[in-house]
């Protein structure tokens, strides 16, 4: 698939000519700058810039931050209040990273979702669509091994947890542990290198942002109506598109604007409501606290992993036909990380012709309801592990394998999708009527 | 617009519940009112000094406050004490081990009040923190938004806690608490009322003292709390402005754009 056709980037004077025929790096950053952008998008398309901001704002706190932490089980804490009390502004700057983190992850929850209802994870935009997955993994991992630094009780008990996870994998899981933790249990040299992947994944994470973005440059954006950009002339794009700059950078700043504006008053006004107060405890290997909660974010998933104990008809039967090799735990292991691959794997599940949800009247219902469902999940990963809650926890958790294996399969086939307009104008046109520069047939100012 | 606020604070019911399992959380805490509570409480530098006198003449018997720098007694947004009186508070109360010496010394303002393990009592540089007084309704911790995380009313709950009632366990005494989760803690009753007489001639009664002390542990836990919320309110206002003029820019750089129906 060629790219929407659009004006290039002409060198004019002798010094662009000299660096563009050594290096075309003024004309790649004007292609990108100036990519024609479907000209319907709505505010959900707002989050890329908001987690593109979020990445730069990790890694600049980040790296101030590295500055004054010691990766010691014995100093790691007392750094960190080193940080809050002496450092200049270090109280400000750490609240910014470990709130940035939670915003960072709100984002990337909304893109998502925003992706599966519009269907933007349909072809031709699959590749797209993995990449973002991985980056959504990388941020897992850089945001749990990010909350293992300070070295507080809910680090130390949560990295205790998430690799006993590892730890259930059959035969080789407990030298696989073993491995990732550098020794025995979560200890100093547990510590030092998740210190290190951590302020080394955000920079993977920058790379497969760069690549996630030249994938859709490529495939263009999908937008609310999901029809593609016409693509037989330079003219008709221009009617179905504008260009990402002027009109897109203004329009993603002010709606950055607004979000930072609760960003602020959360860091400045309430910066310890996402966190957790155990956490303000050194680690204690010999206290166990008496409920270990990840952070928010990882919450939809901790409780799937939680949810099927051996209780669980499934499990039993899972458990008997592989003749005990997969335990209850292991199994969890495996729905929490099917929980994501069902999610990477949605291109190929969806077999609806029709792209955007809009215009699926069956699907959305089914949508909305898996948003709830992951609210549901959420608020049940911070619950103890008892009655109701794991009833509910498994309910909550078969819906969303289901949404994803069987309801969107079928959906496909049975439901009767309503007609998306023909053009990306038309919905444009129909929304805001037809532009008065477009009426007058004279060139928009 | 309304749709990107409305997921916001759907996300932000969703968000609660980690805020909101501290320690069991089973324990009636007393919604205390705090002067530095809201976006714009601030610290009552008076009752820092008085909870201040509370600790070093009780507490610190028993607990350490080992993250606090004696210097920061005299920071601005804190106890404020004047420099000579931090010199000699640290050099009156308190003194340190010094390697170089090889014996113990007076402690100077440069150091960080001791650490206090002998009774087996917590450090309580953080407890403020530490601690969530509330957590409802659902554990979905909204409650939080509206009277804070309750750091400091959970402790002077814990203080005016106590019902008189004891038991002892495999040797140990436990004393009833409504405050503590579980009921009984391993902390004899250590504010009875009137146990400090303040210069200020503030009341002493046991909900005072309760309360300074608490004000005080807020302070050692979250010093930076006056600088913080001076940050957040200027910051969200340059932000506010900055947003308004890029609605206006967007707007006017949409107009030509949009069709009849948007005028
Ligand atoms: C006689 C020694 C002693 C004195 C004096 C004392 N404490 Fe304690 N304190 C303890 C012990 C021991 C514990 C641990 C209790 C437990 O975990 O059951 C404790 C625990 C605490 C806790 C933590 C409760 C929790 O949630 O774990 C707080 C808060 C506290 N003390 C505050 C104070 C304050 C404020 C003072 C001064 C007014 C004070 N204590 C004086 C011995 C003491």
């Amino acid at each position: 698939m060629s790219g929407i056709p659009h004006d290039h980037y002409e060198p004019k004077t002798r010094g662009e000519k000299w660096v563009e025929s050594r290096l075309p790096i003024i004309g790649l950053m004007y292609n990108t700058l100036m990519i024609p952008t479907p000209r319907n998008l709505n505010w959900w398309w707002i989050f890329g810039i908001v987690l593109a901001f979020c990445l730069v704002l990790q890694i600049v706190t980040g790296i101030v931050l590295a500055m004054h932490y010691t990766p010691h089980v014995d100093m790691a804490f007392a750094s960190i209040e080193h940080i809050m009390r002496n450092v200049n502004g270090g109280h400000m700057l750490r609240y910014l990273h470990a709130n940035g983190a939670s915003l960072f992850f709100f984002a990337v929850y909304i893109h998502i979702f925003r992706g599966l209802f519009y269907g933007s994870y349909k072809s031709p935009r699959e590749i797209t669509w993995i990449i973002g997955m991985l980056i959504f993994l990388a941020m897992m991992a850089t945001g749990f091994m990010g909350y293992v630094l300070p070295w507080g009780q809910m680090s130390f008990w949560g990295a205790t947890v998430i690799t006993g996870l590892f730890g259930a994998i059959p035969f080789i899981g407990e030298p696989i542990q073993t491995w990732l933790l550098g020794g025995p249990a979560v200890d100093n040299a547990t510590l030092n290198r998740f210190f290190s992947l951590h302020y080394l994944l955000p920079f993977i994470i920058a790379a497969l942002v760069v690549v996630h973005i030249w994938a859709f440059h490529t495939t263009g954006n999908n937008n609310p109506t999901g029809v593609e950009v016409r693509r037989g002339s330079k003219a008709e794009a221009e009617k179905d598109t504008l260009p990402f700059w002027p009109y897109f950078v203004i329009k993603d700043l002010f709606a950055l604007g607004v979000i930072m504006i609760g960003f602020w008053a959360i860091v400045g006004f309430m910066p310890n409501f996402l966190g957790h107060p155990d956490n303000y405890m050194e680690a204690n290997p010999l206290v166990t606290p008496a409920h270990i909660v990840p952070e928010w974010y990882f919450l939809p998933f901790y409780a799937i992993l939680r949810a099927f104990t051996s209780e669980v008809w499934v499990v039993q039967f899972a458990s008997f036909v592989t003749g005990g090799i997969i335990d209850a735990k292991f199994f969890g292991v495996l729905a929490m990380f099917g929980a994501i691959i069902v999610l990477a794997l949605v291109p190929w599940l969806d077999t609806s012709s029709v792209r955007s949800g809009r215009y699926r009247p069956m699907f959305r219902w089914w949508f909305y309801l898996l948003i709830i469902d992951f609210m549901v999940l959420m608020w049940l990963g911070a619950m103890p592990a008892e009655e109701p809650y794991a009833s509910y926890a498994l309910i909550a958790s078969a819906y969303w394998f289901a949404y994803f294996l069987i309801i969107l399969p079928i959906l496909g086939v049975l439901e009767k999708p309503t007609q998306p307009p023909a053009t990306i104008e038309d919905d444009f046109d129909a929304h805001y009527g037809e532009s008065a520069a477009a009426a007058d047939a004279a060139p928009a100012e | 617009m309304f749709k990107t606020l409305a997921i916001g604070a759907a996300f932000a019911l969703a968000l609660g519940p980690t805020a909101s399992l501290a320690a069991g959380g089973e324990g009636h805490i007393e919604d205390f009112a705090f002067s530095f509570e809201g976006p714009f409480g601030t610290y009552d530098q008076n009752q820092l000094q008085r909870g201040l006198q509370i600790y070093t003449q009780i507490c610190s018997s028993c607990h350490g406050l080992q993250y606090v720098p004696l210097r920061t007694l005299g920071d601005p947004g804190g106890p404020g004490l004047p420099e000579d009186q931090v010199r000699a508070y640290a050099a009156e109360n308190f003194s340190v081990f010094d390697p170089e010496l090889d014996d113990d010394r007076p402690a100077k303002p440069t150091d960080h009040f001791p650490a206090n393990t002998a009774a087996g009592a917590p450090d309580l540089s953080l407890m403020a923190k530490a601690r969530a007084g509330f957590h409802g309704p659902y554990g979905l911790g909204i409650n939080q938004l509206v009277h804070g995380m309750g750091g400091a009313e959970y402790i002077a709950s814990i203080l005016t806690g106590y019902t008189g009632e004891e038991k002892e366990e495999a040797g140990a005494v436990f004393y009833e608490n409504t405050a503590f989760p579980g009921g009984w803690i391993a902390m004899a009753p250590p504010l009875w009322g009137e146990d400090v007489d303040f210069a200020d001639g503030h009341s002493n009664e046991l909900h005072h003292e309760a309360q300074d002390v608490a004000a005080f542990l807020m302070w050692t836990a979250e010093p930076k709390m006056m600088a913080r919320k001076q940050a957040g309110f200027v910051g969200v206002l340059m932000l506010t402005v900055l947003t308004v003029l890029l609605y206006l820019t967007n707007k006017r750089l949409w107009a030509p754009v949009k069709g009849r129906k948007s005028v």
